[in-house]
């Protein structure tokens, strides 16, 4: 007989972004072969299985005892010790040993899942956990359990977690539903819909794209997905408010509406604001736009403070403000914005940015003592940005500011402007430099002060602006390590080389970005020749003969001592490639290196390089060196992994 | 429609019912109904405890004169603590709101995540803030710990913006239009006290004295602490007067800051004076509660 499941954990309201997450976890329940279905609303995690067995099988295990030759007392011995009767104990097939077989009985599914389900349940990670009952000594999750629901069949699978006894009666919506629901595994997705609660949230989604976009909202993914874990009966309805509001940028404007109170923002054309907002409610309907009503004032109020504060801002400019940046914090130790500020001016001057980057680096961090700053703190620089504009700064001043923070993340475009990458780029490097010499420095997870984030967006700009800045000027230390590993990140993550490729160009030489980006590119054009990956082989063999030999080269090259044959023909294609590759393109040198190939595997089938001769084998070693040195100057050769390796490792 | 006064009585007479106690404000200035002993310290020990009260909250930084219709210095909050938490705290909540006349059938009300910390006190907790129809209404915050002590018997603090609440029942655009009582909006009340308060705390305050009441309030509250070890019959210890030294100290910081007098590198250490002074009262506290001779864990 095969039984259905369902386990629902009736929870208050879970913070929206952690429901993703702990259905992944509900996922990996074990339902002796049943595959979990999992759904979830703010109120409830739920897992359904079907077909389950009754009770799990019986099993026998053979249990070795003594040697025969042991005697009657160590068979009776080791029949009490497992507490059988004495003829359950033969002798094994060798006739040497005596076994038993131990039989142990299935046991009743539910009997089984009764005992582990509340460890199963409290074994839930989230971010921020709390405890509710019994103090630091009780049960913790994400918010108090308030019921649960537990069926295998028709009968309920019975235990206690937090203080409540499983059972099952579920709840429907907080308003709409009934407070006491019993249900059976068939009619329960059904009851639940009768008490307002859409339980899958695929359908919840769908409902909302539906109607958010019938009513003419702009696409937001994120917004969908946080209404779809905030909802069990999402609905849409639209709102307007007052046209002159729309003099307001729409920066602003599209902040308060999207971030503040979760409502999609309506456009007339692209890229044009309407007088119009959509939201999604917990409930139906709205029959008598109560709803809408409330929404509107609460929208009113708030682009009534947003105009207020554009209004205050613009009592005191942005220049006037850089004296008042004292009295705002960077970093305990690195002392207060009116001290970064002039480090970064300094840096853009350094950096040879123009006039204009300069005079963005001085006022860049000025918004930070506006008021609509502080109430909309997602919109620093931006607001900076706008406000330069109106007061008159230039075009290349507002966008360099409005831009400096970018990109905020991989996906996230860089500055549009040189000004702006400049100012973006000296703003990074002077956070991640502070910190770094104070000692904060991101180690795991920890990485409190976005330091990541800021090194990323260093390479970002570096890379997509194509800056040749010399790394090794921009950073030194754990920091030019730490850039090292963003480069690796940036162009493996996202530009997609091969690793092997990347360490080879890092290991020859850590120069600009582009330069690596060049030098990368090369590098993939050129692999997939016939020539190179046996040449990268013959360069990791070159490399570790040397290693082994000890070998550095001390004296020169000296052509008298080369053998005839492979040895001074691979010499002379030697010589004849280094001139040709004097100026030439890096894919080009890589080429013509690569066609080295025939002659570096003919010297090392015919050439003995250690040659009894000393001064024979130090001139042999030499030319080897040579080579290896010559050629490593765009790519290391020997830290590609070839073929072969990969498939001998594999 | 029911005026100001009108939504308080029906909501203390709510939570009456449900068994709290109904106090009356705390009368030294704070910053938040957190602040009252009859949360901060009530919520630490073993002894269960229900109240509700209104709280004038003073944020002297957020004043605007009387200017802007949704700011102000000292608004009102209520204030619910139910400790330990009842199963069913939020059906409690839900039939409050429904007491004083929110249809819940008709209005769409969320609960978003939003948790709670108090560098000053020592405090966190986590919740919600209640949105309905897109206006917060209230913040529910499970305290998990407080004065640096982690609580025991967890409890549920409700607090109502009441001018918030109040403007979206008597669909007013600016708090100052609220009736209060038939024939005095709230602007007739407190507009005059927004206004030179605001110039008060901005303009006219006097720094330095401010600096010095605060280092007084200070040596008062340390020195209590520094007696508590030896003092002899341990449930007459004034530790309620210590905790009144920790709000002076706590608005005194308030005042300097909207004053524009605390530096950046002043800033974190004062912070932290506080919170030292805080802390320590609580422990204190918490001794005196679990202390067999002082006999007020017994009372309960």
């Amino acid at each position: 007989m095969s039984l259905d499941f369902l386990l629902e954990i009736g929870t208050e309201e879970i913070p929206h972004w952690m429901i993703p997450g702990a259905k992944e976890q509900l996922a990996k329940l074990d339902l002796f072969g049943a595959s979990p279905l999992v759904d979830a609303t703010p109120r409830r995690l739920v897992v359904r299985g079907s077909n389950l067995p009754e009770r799990t099988p019986d099993t026998q295990q053979i249990i070795k005892g003594p040697p025969v030759a042991g005697g009657d007392k160590a068979r009776e011995g080791f029949a009490k010790k497992n507490g059988v009767a004495l003829d359950h104990v033969v002798k094994d097939e060798t006739g040497k040993y005596w076994v038993l077989a131990k039989h142990t009985p299935g046991r009743m599914v539910s009997d089984i899942l009764a005992e582990t389900l509340p460890g199963f349940i409290l074994g839930i990670q989230w971010p921020k956990a709390m405890y509710w009952a019994g103090g630091k000594t009780g049960p913790r999750f994400i918010r108090p359990i308030r019921w649960l629901v537990a069926l295998l069949g028709g009968q309920v699978i019975p235990f206690e977690v937090a203080r409540v006894q499983s059972g099952n009666l579920t709840r429907g919506h907080r308003k709409l539903g009934k407070a006491s629901i019993p249900v059976t595994i068939e009619n329960y997705e059904g009851d639940l819909k009768q008490n307002f609660v859409i339980l899958s949230s695929d359908d919840r989604r769908e409902k909302i794209v539906k109607e958010v976009e019938a009513l003419g909202a702009k696409h937001d993914d994120d917004l969908v997905e946080t209404l779809t874990y905030i909802t069990e009966f999402p609905a849409a309805i639209r709102g307007d408010f007052d046209p002159s509001y729309l003099k307001l940028p729409a920066e602003v404007l599209i902040t308060v509406m999207r971030h503040h109170q979760k409502y999609f923002a309506v456009e007339s054309a692209p890229g044009v604001l309407a007088n119009h907002f959509v939201a999604v409610m917990n409930i139906p309907s709205d029959p008598d736009g109560l709803v809408k009503k409330g929404n509107e004032r609460v929208l009113r109020a708030r682009f009534n403070d947003a105009r207020f504060f554009w209004d205050v801002d613009q009592h005191k400019t942005l220049a006037d403000r850089v004296e008042d940046l004292k009295a705002v914090t960077f970093q305990a130790k690195l002392g207060s914005y009116y001290e970064k500020t002039q480090r970064v001016v300094q840096l853009v001057k350094d950096l040879g940015g123009d006039e204009h980057a300069q005079r963005a680096a001085l006022l860049a961090k000025c918004d930070l003592t506006c008021e609509m700053v502080k109430e909309f703190t997602d919109l620093q620089g931006v607001v900076g940005g706008l406000y330069a504009k109106a007061q008159g700064e230039g075009e290349a001043v507002a966008a360099a500011i409005y831009e400096h923070y970018k990109p905020l993340s991989m996906e996230d475009s860089i500055p549009s402007t040189p000004s702006g990458q400049i100012v973006a780029l000296a703003d990074k490097l002077d956070t991640l430099r502070g910190c770094f010499a104070i000692g904060l420095i991101p180690s795991g997870s920890k990485d409190p002060f976005a330091l990541r984030r800021a090194a990323q967006g260093v390479i970002k700009i570096l890379a997509e602006a194509g800056l040749g800045y010399k790394l090794d000027q921009l950073a030194s230390g754990e920091l030019l390590e730490f850039l090292k590993d963003r480069i690796q990140y940036y162009f493996r993550e996202i530009q997609h080389f091969k690793y092997d490729e990347i360490n080879a160009v890092l290991a020859s030489g850590v120069t600009t970005v582009p330069d690596i980006e060049a030098r990368l590119t090369a590098v993939q054009a050129v692999r997939p020749t016939e020539d190179f990956e046996p040449l990268a082989a013959s360069f990791k063999r070159i490399r570790n003969i040397l290693k082994q030999a000890n070998f550095t080269a001390s004296d020169g090259l000296d052509p008298k001592l080369l053998e005839a044959g492979p040895e001074q023909e691979l010499h002379q294609a030697f010589e004849s490639v280094r001139a040709q590759i004097k100026g030439a393109s890096y894919e080009d040198a890589l080429s013509r290196v690569a066609s080295l190939r025939p002659q570096v595997d003919l010297f090392f089938d015919k050439v003995l390089v250690n040659a009894k001769d000393p001064s024979v084998r130090a001139n042999r070693l030499t030319l080897l060196s040579g080579l290896l040195t010559e050629f490593s100057t765009i790519a290391d050769f020997s830290e590609i992994v070839t073929t072969k390796e990969d498939a001998h490792n594999a | 429609m029911d005026s100001f006064q009108d939504i308080v009585f029906k909501l203390k007479k709510y939570w009456s019912d449900r068994g709290a106690i109904i106090q009356e404000p705390y009368d030294i200035e704070v910053g938040a109904g957190t602040m009252c002993p009859e949360t901060f310290l009530r919520v630490l020990g073993p002894n269960p405890y229900k109240v509700a009260y209104v709280q004038p909250s003073r944020r002297p930084a957020d004043g605007r004169y009387g200017e802007n219709p949704n700011r102000l210095y000292k608004h009102q909050q209520l204030q619910v603590i139910l400790k330990p938490t009842p199963d069913d705290v939020l059906e409690q909540y839900l039939g409050s709101l429904e007491a004083i006349g929110i249809d819940l059938t008709k209005h769409d009300l969320k609960f978003e995540e939003d948790n709670w910390e108090s560098p000053t006190l020592g405090a966190w907790g986590v919740g919600w803030q209640v949105m309905l129809d897109g206006l917060e209404i209230t913040q529910f915050t499970y305290f998990q710990q407080c004065g640096g002590v982690d609580l025991d018997l967890v409890p549920a603090e409700i607090t109502y913006g009441l001018e918030r609440l109040t403007a979206f029942l008597q669909g007013v655009e600016s708090v100052f239009d609220i009736q209060w009582a038939p024939g005095f909006t709230y602007k007739d009340v407190r507009f005059a006290d927004e206004l030179q308060m605001s110039v008060f705390n901005f303009e006219t305050a006097n720094v330095n004295r401010l600096w010095r009441l605060l280092a007084e309030h200070e040596a008062e509250c340390k020195e209590l602490h520094a007696a508590y070890a030896k003092y002899p019959e341990k449930k007459r210890f004034p530790v309620l007067a210590a905790y009144e030294q920790v709000l002076k100290c706590s608005n005194l910081f308030n005042l300097l800051d909207a004053r524009g007098a605390i530096s950046v590198t002043e800033r974190v250490g004062v912070i932290k004076r506080v919170r030292d002074l805080a802390v320590g009262t609580a422990k204190i506290w918490m001794d005196q509660q679990y202390s067999a001779e002082s006999g007020v864990a017994e009372v309960a």
